[in-house]
């Protein structure tokens, strides 16, 4: 991979008080230990003994541990909320790990060896050697179905998953359609229900055969789960009536791209919208190469 | 045109810089000092040290000065600092049997050996606003206090001597068949839990269930005993005793092979003596709910015992049907820090999920429309 030496903020400035990357080794190898056992069960979530982390739980913890588990000195880090690298928490986790482990960063996906997400997947296919860690708040797909964990747990164990099927069906029965758009239920490497983390459903194709290494963690509630590179992921669907993704009208206001995920932007308070890429990074780079909005939105 | 949310880092400085200054107030006013807390807030400090599950009045004086005095902000601050110090040792049990103590209610006895302690309370206090603290006060001197009996036994031993209590530790041999048992007899180590080293299991052991609730949030364990007194899992307690004292902590190094004493701690613990209850094999006899806080935490330490009896109720057949009496209910939202971080997460970013949602929303409302025709406006306005 040829990347410009622009687009990576060289590794440098760790404050050395505390440990690379924050977190005590013994910690580390717990969480490497819980993350081992997550790529040998894909789908299945591992109970780990997640710390108390310097940033609030909600704000990424889970994710937050996980990276700082597997950050090695000379990996390039990436952190996106919501697609973009500027939003304020993708900052703030960012700026943590320059502190913590004084890795380079980057917003270019394909620079990064570890990208941290929250709620997307980079429109850029990743590749092998990446590792995509996701923050995760519900680990639990079944968690709305059935709130007990004694419960869940054992549904798992007997992959008695009609419960979620019901849903699905009870959906399509009332609305036509299978009303969940962020958070779609998937099934991995054929066993495991799983949740994808509240990325939307758009975002879905993405996991399966990707060449990319996928680690969650969810801090609060103590679970890590993984899809290890080249694993099926099903969106749970029916015959009749498949799963399918979001589609916009229109293309990035910006970009042009017609096959991105879209924020759709409120600009005045008479109606007046704008749809563009919520990968600012898959945007940037395409207004670079020259694409910009298409000709009857000029 | 569009303006993209740049510049995110100097946002996040500029919030920063904001928040000291408001930190700060009125620069005329004298600045706070971290031993002003320390002394005059003793009981935000208290249990700041309880929930933050760290003994440290310096810490916590100063985590409360950062949090502008906010509780729950100064608890986090405590507990992230506390996961970054390295452990030396595990002490060995402290024994409040053996407290030098401040102050020692019973509600279920008149007197009894070692008398009732009123010490430092607010309980006959008239609640009126006192004017004369608002300028500066030195209390008049207090009438020099008696010596307080050494031998203090614990109210809830004298009952167990007739044997009209269940024994309080389940790996006592005396102890027939114990109801519920610590939890470190399933473990393989035979130590108790850990919950800080430990992910969360359900059924938790009552190790576990104990240590949650002493960090737990005093204004949710309180809520919920009180609930349990309103009829929702009624327990029929009564305070068998409060203490409020200072208990020495020893470890034992290996290396040593004896004890020795490392510090001591103050300490508030409660005992509720409850119900009698019986079976087919057992004699009837009273139970026990208990509660433990740092520093002077009645209302804390009381709260947590009402929720343990109550979370107990496996143990003596009852049936469980109130909220108090759920373990997964009360044990996964008990603790403060967790339950404000994720309720608070929701002033971060959702645009993604939202749209996803505005996209469904829209395509099913032109359904709608489609099958039924647009609302009818006028039916709409009435």
């Amino acid at each position: 991979m040829n990347i410009p030496a622009a687009m990576v903020e060289p590794a440098g400035g760790r404050d050395d008080t505390y440990n690379f990357a924050y977190l005590d080794e013994q910690t580390k190898r717990m969480i490497r230990r819980a993350l081992l056992k997550a790529v040998a069960v894909p789908g299945y979530q591992v109970p780990f003994a997640g710390r108390e982390m310097p940033m609030p739980y909600g704000w990424g913890t889970g994710g937050v541990q996980v990276t700082a588990a597997i950050l090695k000195a000379d990996d390039v880090l990436k952190v996106i909320d919501q697609g973009a690298d500027d939003t304020t928490n993708a900052v703030s986790i960012r700026k943590f790990f320059r502190r913590t482990a004084g890795v380079a960063t980057t917003e270019r996906t394909e620079a990064a060896n570890v990208i941290q997400t929250r709620h997307r997947i980079p429109e850029t296919p990743l590749r092998a050697g990446q590792i995509l860690v996701y923050q995760v708040p519900i680990p639990e797909p079944l968690r709305f179905l059935e709130p007990r964990e004694t419960e869940t747990r054992r549904m798992h164990a007997h992959a008695d998953y009609g419960l979620m099927h019901v849903k699905l069906y009870e959906d399509i029965a009332r609305h036509g359609h299978i009303a969940t758009t962020y958070a779609y239920p998937v099934k991995v490497a054929g066993r495991y229900v799983m949740d994808p983390s509240p990325t939307p459903k758009f975002d879905n194709p993405k996991m399966s055969e990707c060449p990319a290494l996928q680690l969650f963690g969810a801090g609060r509630e103590k679970r890590i789960y993984a899809i290890p590179p080249f694993t099926t992921v099903e969106s749970l669907d029916f015959e009749d009536h498949s799963f399918t993704v979001q589609r916009w009208d229109r293309p990035c206001a910006l970009c042009g791209a017609r096959d991105s995920f879209l924020d759709e932007v409120v600009t005045d308070d008479r109606g007046g919208r704008m749809f563009v890429c919520s990968d600012t990074d898959y945007c940037a780079r395409r207004r670079d190469a020259g694409h910009g909005p298409e000709e009857e939105e000029a | 045109m569009y303006v993209a949310v740049k510049g995110g880092e100097r946002a996040i400085e500029n919030a920063h810089g904001l928040l000291a200054e408001d930190r700060r107030g009125d620069t005329e006013v004298p600045e706070l000092t971290p031993d002003q807390i320390r002394e005059q807030m003793k009981l935000a400090v208290d249990r700041v040290m309880t929930e933050g599950s760290l003994y440290d009045r310096e810490l916590a004086a100063l985590a409360l000065k950062q949090a502008r005095g906010d509780q729950i902000e100064a608890i986090f601050l405590l507990r992230a600092y506390r996961t970054t110090l390295p452990r030396f040792a595990a002490s060995r049990p402290v024994d409040t049997g053996a407290m030098v103590v401040e102050r020692r209610v019973s509600a279920t006895f008149k007197d009894l050996p070692g008398g009732q302690i009123l010490g430092p309370t607010f309980d006959y206090t008239h609640r009126l606003i006192d004017h004369d603290l608002a300028a500066p006060h030195r209390p008049r001197p207090c009438a020099e206090a008696a010596p307080v009996d050494e031998a203090m036994p614990r109210v809830l031993d004298l009952l167990a001597c007739e044997g009209l209590i269940e024994p309080a530790d389940p790996a006592d041999p005396a102890a027939p068949d114990p109801p519920d048992a610590s939890g470190a007899a399933d473990r393989e180590d035979g130590q108790p839990a850990d919950i800080t080293r430990e992910p969360p299991r359900f059924p938790a052991g009552r190790d576990a269930r104990l240590q949650t609730l002493a960090r737990g949030d005093e204004g949710f364990l309180l809520a919920l005993a009180y609930s349990s007194q309103r009829g929702y899992g009624r327990t029929h307690p009564f305070a068998g005793e409060i203490r409020l004292g200072t208990v020495p902590v020893c470890i034992a190094p290996e290396e040593l092979g004896f004890e020795i004493e490392i510090g001591e701690i103050e300490l508030t613990e409660c005992q509720m003596v409850n119900q009698f209850t019986g079976g087919a094999d057992r004699a009837p006899c009273f139970t026990r709910g208990y509660g433990l806080a740092f520093g002077h935490g009645e209302r804390k330490a009381m709260s947590m015992a009402l929720v343990d009896r109550s979370l107990r109720a496996d143990a003596f057949e009852e049936t469980r049907d109130a909220p108090v009496q759920d373990e997964e209910f009360v044990l996964s939202h008990c603790d403060n820090v967790q339950a404000t971080g994720f309720v608070e997460h929701l002033k971060l970013p959702h645009y993604v999920d939202f749209q996803s949602e505005l996209e469904l929303l829209r395509r099913l409302r032109r359904e709608h429309d489609a099958r039924n025709g647009p609302d009818d406006k006028a039916e709409a306005a009435e």
